[in-house]
């Protein structure tokens, strides 16, 4: 006796609670399967969270989400081998009720998501891995477990499995990942005093501190490097593309050990205990990238569907909004007595396209490629910037003409002039 | 001690007055463990441990001796005897043969109920444990199990009984204040074995156990003994060296056993390499396997979690080779060596053979 | 037949850190698991309860979120749960769990009555083993323990017979039932939950008893009240005043690292150079 279902969610991350949350409050019977031991327990990192998508599901959130500091201040630094340039914004109104922004650890967040959904009325079902979906002709029917009698059916299947969804990519729906769409992201938390980390960050109370970073400690790689502080630990973590890793031959361990190492990380995370150490994919192939959204019977939502904003690190919001809006499709249907076929389904796209997931996504579409084929933006601009800043503060009885001077021919014999308009231009185009 | 660990404040400072019944409570107990005819060490080590807590109270320190009518059973009160005890209380009956929980319980609690000691301490170990819970809760007093160290407060003559938990991140001291007897299990090699006097003597206070066969539920049915000869000994090992899952490989696993070999010492391990099946688990050193104490342990590619730590922390000398300079280990080893344990284990071989072998010549 | 087995949540206690400062446990992020060693406990009563029938109930007495356990036992094919939970019981030691525990299985008993009591044979975090032998007392079973095996099981004439592992072997023992056993671990391993009982876990309605559900005749053998034993201190091991003597030699060679080893270690301790000496030969 198999049990049928209006939906079957796969994947209890942002995008499949976002989604089994809305179809669930809408009075649909969901089925929500996690391969996790909980909702998050793969994810034993921090990372931000951006309260806007998460208001429009639950708008009470902070009531008791597991939320851990909010973001007074944002660092931008640039690192060479040995100092960093950088600009620090910190601002009174990030300390302005409601917060937008704040520092989270994923398992304990996923779990309180999590705990809503059920509440709302979705089934969850965890330690089980969708093999397979279940197909009638094109049309998806249910899904396949690795469990015993694990055959479960759904007028429709919502594939909220994360970056590299395999179950996507066995059913044809999606083409194999190309490395210079992912990028490998390794992270580890760093468990110290509380006090510690006021002291060190001066923050007080709830406030946080974000630290972005770019430059040598990808050693030539497209990436960034980042720093949270969370209420007791600090995230640290560096991610590049994963065709570059290939290329440097570098493991991305070894990355992050030698950013930790970096003189102006370093004494950051003194005292600390390292208490995990992840690596997981981002899907950052952008616009281009984006496979097929529905068919007959099922949807892709989140990091599935390529939805990250790698430029300005958004991922879980995405993630929320897409799977809101293919709860929202569905609801719709449901209420107009409409099946879930391909041709109805189309709706989602249309909502994306119209929301600032797509519009994000284009505007950025071409920023991957430019990264990818300059890799001056990460090695070369981050040296001279040091190099500038450290002739302009070391007193030497050199006149500031001088140096001026000896700071634009260095920026010039690196990258010729014509070059480095032409990088300008390029980040321009791309940002545009 | 299950929820207690975490959710009780410290008791405070206040003065302790012990209720007028229970002043009557006076003496150290050590429970004489044996089985098939060999008294458990951790008995003597106990005897060692209690004569000083006796000292310190001026009370005095008894055995308490169960067993089958004769002269083995008897030989144990005197092994009592040479290692400290005052007394002994002796039980003598043919249901007292092989343990079982109801004769043994019901032995015990009657003893206790009739003699009033303050201190009830047992090893910690199959049988300890076993016989300890129920007579605990018999009579409704405080165990503490699996102590690691025993101290008196002196004002309210009071065991502080210390103990490991959360898996040995953390050690707490228990009391039992408005109960007696207080009672403890002390594990296996953790106190140092007393000498022998065998000059001492002490009264023998005889009882009986009262009971009839047909009124114990539980019968036994057949013993069957471990193969001594191929059971590791590691508890009692002088010189043990043990490898963890820096060894990477099972087949690794070998230049562990050539310095053992060399050394004729016994081979211990972690927990993960126990659970891949490198040795078998009775060669698991630490928290959840032996305790040990021997006179050189060498520690290969072991990280000195606290749960290893705790199990071969008191050995005389430890030697550690890890490749990591940072590795936990090296803040509690004697002697270090930072290096390949791959390459290291055996040049440490030829040396410890080249030494040994000169030293022998030397006479 | 009706096995009720105990189980207790835990948290992992490999996951534990210590705050270096208060030497207090931080829990952040550390998941809480059911006690392990009492897996094998309910896999060995879901054994028997597939060669003899009948029904096993999985009890706990915790803080409400170890609701979670009792799902998971569920899932394992556990056909009922119980959940004690209640603000009286907190600051339980052994002997106060055991009051609490005794008393619920009364209770589960007149619904149905009850075989046989399993309960694993230590917790990771109280690592005591007392609170099964404390049950058996206080509800005047015949107790059991460090078993590793049941070898068979006579239920018309109440009779079991189990081998259990004392110090230097295996004891064989046979006893009437009811009986409460302490499961040894390694004795099995848990089955992987089928389908329907995950769904079933999900769906299943665990019964939460606040202490006169459990049949809590007398508050004050429960919690800190009923807990003889106190805790008066917890501190961190001691770290060890010296560190290591960290071998080095001009060169890295590992021969000669060994060589200098040897002979500062024996110069040190010549009475453990003779003692090697003399077991060598
Ligand atoms: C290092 C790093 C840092 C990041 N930082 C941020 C940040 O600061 N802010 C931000 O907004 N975003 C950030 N992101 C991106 C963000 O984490 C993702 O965009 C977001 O988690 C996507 O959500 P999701 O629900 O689509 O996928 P996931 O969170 O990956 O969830 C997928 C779930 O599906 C389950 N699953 C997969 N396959 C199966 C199967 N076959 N059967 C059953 N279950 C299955 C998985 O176990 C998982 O729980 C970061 C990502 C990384 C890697
Ligand atoms: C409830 C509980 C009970 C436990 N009980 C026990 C117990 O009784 N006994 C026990 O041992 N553990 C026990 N553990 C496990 C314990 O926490 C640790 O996980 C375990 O001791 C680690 O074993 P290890 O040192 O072999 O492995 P690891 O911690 O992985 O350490 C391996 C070490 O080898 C080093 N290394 C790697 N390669 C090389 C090389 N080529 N040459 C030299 N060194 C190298 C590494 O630097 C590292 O330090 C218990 C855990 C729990 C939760
Ligand atoms: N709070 C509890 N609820 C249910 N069972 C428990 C509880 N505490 C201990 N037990 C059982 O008693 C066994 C021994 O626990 P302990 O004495 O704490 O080592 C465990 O393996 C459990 O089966």
């Amino acid at each position: 006796m198999s049990e049928k279902f209006d939906v079957i969610v796969v994947g209890a991350g942002p995008s499949g609670n976002a989604a089994a949350y809305k179809l669930a409050s809408a009075g649909l019977s969901v089925l929500q399967i996690e391969r996790g031991e909980s909702p998050g327990s793969k994810n034993v990192q921090g990372a931000i969270l951006y309260s806007d998508a998460l208001e429009k599901l639950i708008p009470d959130f902070r009531d008791d989400a597991p939320l851990e500091r909010h973001v007074i201040e944002q660092r931008m630094w640039v690192l060479d081998d040995d100092s960093y340039i950088g600009s620090h914004y910190r601002s009174e109104v990030f300390n302005q009720q409601p917060y937008n922004r704040y520092t989270m650890i994923r398992s304990q967040f996923d779990k309180w998501f999590s705990e809503r959904v059920q509440k709302a009325g979705a089934l969850l079902i965890c330690e089980t891995t969708v093999d397979q979906l279940l197909l009638d002709g094109n049309r998806v029917i249910g899904v396949l477990t690795d469990r015993q009698g694990g055959e479960i059916y759904a007028d429709a299947v919502i594939l909220a499995d994360g970056v590299n969804s395999l179950l996507a990519k066995k059913a044809g729906f999606h083409p194999e990942l190309h490395p210079k769409d992912v990028a490998l992201a390794v992270k580890e938390i760093h468990f110290m005093p509380q006090e510690l980390i006021e002291q060190r960050f001066n923050v007080t109370g709830d406030e946080g501190v974000v630290i972005e970073m770019v430059g040598k400690i990808t050693q030539g790689m497209m990436g960034t490097g980042f720093l949270y502080t969370n209420r007791e630990s600090i995230t640290i973590g560096v991610g590049c593309m994963l065709s570059d890793f290939k290329q440097q031959q570098i493991t991305p361990y070894a990355l992050l050990e030698q950013m930790k190492a970096h003189p102006s990380i370093k004494p950051l995370l003194q005292g600390g205990e390292m208490k995990e150490y992840t690596a997981h994919l981002i899907p950052e192939g952008g616009f281009n990238a984006v496979p097929d959204l529905y068919g007959d019977g099922w949807m892709i939502v989140g990091d599935a569907g390529m939805f990250v904003n790698a430029v300005h690190r958004e991922g879980s919001n995405l993630a929320m909004t897409t799977g809101m809006h293919a709860a929202d499709t569905l609801i719709e249907l449901k209420a107009e007595g409409r099946e879930f076929s391909a041709a109805n389904l189309k709706r989602y796209k249309t909502r994306l396209d119209e929301s600032f997931v797509m519009k994000d996504l284009k505007k950025y579409k071409n920023m991957p490629d430019v990264f990818h084929t300059n890799p001056q933006f990460f090695n070369d601009y981050p040296e001279l910037l040091s190099k500038a800043a450290r002739t302009m503060l070391t007193v030497d009885g050199v006149d500031k003409k001088t140096k001026e001077r000896e700071i634009r021919s260095s920026f010039r014999k690196r990258r010729s002039l014509f070059g480095m308009l032409g990088d300008t231009f390029k980040l321009w185009r791309a940002f545009e | 001690m299950s929820e207690a660990t975490e959710t009780k404040k410290p008791a405070g400072k206040k003065r302790f007055e012990l209720d007028d019944r229970l002043k009557a409570y006076k003496g150290i107990w050590v429970f004489i463990e044996h089985e098939r005819g060999t008294i458990h060490s951790v008995s003597l080590e106990l005897l060692g441990e209690g004569r000083k807590l006796a000292d310190s109270l001026g009370v005095e320190l008894a055995g308490v001796v169960m067993g089958p009518p004769g002269e083995t059973t008897r030989s144990f009160c005197r092994e009592a005897f040479f290692h400290g005890a005052d007394l002994c209380y002796l039980m003598e009956d043919p249901l007292l043969t092989d343990y079982r929980n109801e004769p043994y319980t019901r032995g015990m609690t009657d003893l206790v109920n009739k003699y009033q000691p303050e201190i009830l301490l047992l090893g910690a170990t199959t049988l300890g444990r076993d016989l300890a819970g129920s007579v605990a809760t018999t009579l409704k007093t405080g165990l503490t199990a699996d102590c690691t160290e025993l101290n008196m407060d002196m004002e309210g003559r009071s065991l502080l009984a210390t103990r490991p938990t959360f898996g040995g991140s953390l050690l707490c001291t228990i009391q039992t204040l408005n109960y007696r007897p207080q009672m403890a299990t002390i594990r296996p090699r953790v106190m140092a074995m007393p000498d022998r006097d065998n000059a001492r003597s002490g009264r023998i206070v005889e009882d009986a156990l009262g009971m009839v066969e047909s009124s114990i539920v539980t019968k036994v049915l057949e013993f069957i003994p471990d193969e001594m000869q191929d059971k590791p000994q590691l508890p009692f090992a002088d010189i043990i060296v043990s490898g963890g899952r820096g060894m990477k490989k099972p087949e690794n696993f070998k230049l562990i056993w050539d310095l053992a070999k060399v050394l004729g010492a016994e081979v211990g391990a972690t927990r993960p390499v126990v659970q891949s099946g490198w040795v078998d688990l009775e060669r698991q050193v630490g928290q959840s396997g032996k305790t040990v104490r021997p006179k050189l342990y060498i520690a290969a590619g072991i990280s000195g979690a606290i749960q290893h730590r705790v199990g071969m922390d008191a050995s005389d000398v430890i030697i550690a080779i890890n490749n990591d300079p940072n590795a936990p280990i090296f803040d509690f080893a004697h002697y270090g060596i930072v290096g390949n344990a791959m390459t290291i284990l055996p040049a440490l071989t030829d040396a410890f053979r080249i030494h040994l072998a000169t030293a022998r010549k030397a006479g | 037949m009706h096995i009720v087995v105990c189980i207790k949540q835990v948290p992992d206690s490999a996951q534990i850190r210590v705050h270096p400062v208060t030497n207090t446990i931080m829990r952040q992020g550390v998941p809480a698991i059911v006690n392990p060693y009492d897996l094998f406990a309910l896999e060995e009563a879901l054994r028997l309860k597939d060669q003899y029938g009948g029904r096993v109930t999985v009890l706990t007495m915790g803080p409400p979120m170890a609701e979670a356990a009792l799902r998971k036992a569920i899932s394992y094919g556990a056909d009922d749960a119980v959940l004690v939970t209640d603000r009286v019981f907190a600051g339980s030691d052994t002997l106060a769990t055991s009051y609490a525990l005794a008393s619920a299985i009364g209770q589960i008993h007149k619904d149905m009555p009850v075989d046989l009591v399993f309960t694993g044979k230590q917790t990771i975090d109280g690592d005591t083993a007392q609170v099964g032998p404390g049950i058996a007392k206080r509800l005047d079973m015949q107790l059991l323990t460090y078993v590793s095996k049941v070898r068979s099981l006579d239920i018309d004439h109440k009779e079991i017979i189990v081998e259990r592992r004392s110090e230097g072997g295996v004891q064989v023992l046979k006893t009437s039932i009811p009986s409460l056993i302490t499961v040894l671990e390694g004795s099995n391993e848990m089955r992987f939950a089928t389908m329907a009982n995950m769904f079933r876990a999900s769906r299943y309605p665990v019964k939460v008893w606040n202490k006169e559900l459990a049949g809590i005749e007398d508050p004050t053998k429960t919690g800190l009240k009923g807990s003889p034993t106190v805790v008066s201190k917890v501190f961190a091991p001691t770290p060890r005043a010296v560190k290591a003597e960290i071998i080095q030699c001009e060169s890295d060679d590992p021969k000669d690292l060994s060589v200098t080893l040897l002979a500062k270690m024996f110069a040190k301790h010549p009475k453990l150079e003779k003692e090697i000496a003399k077991r060598a030969a």
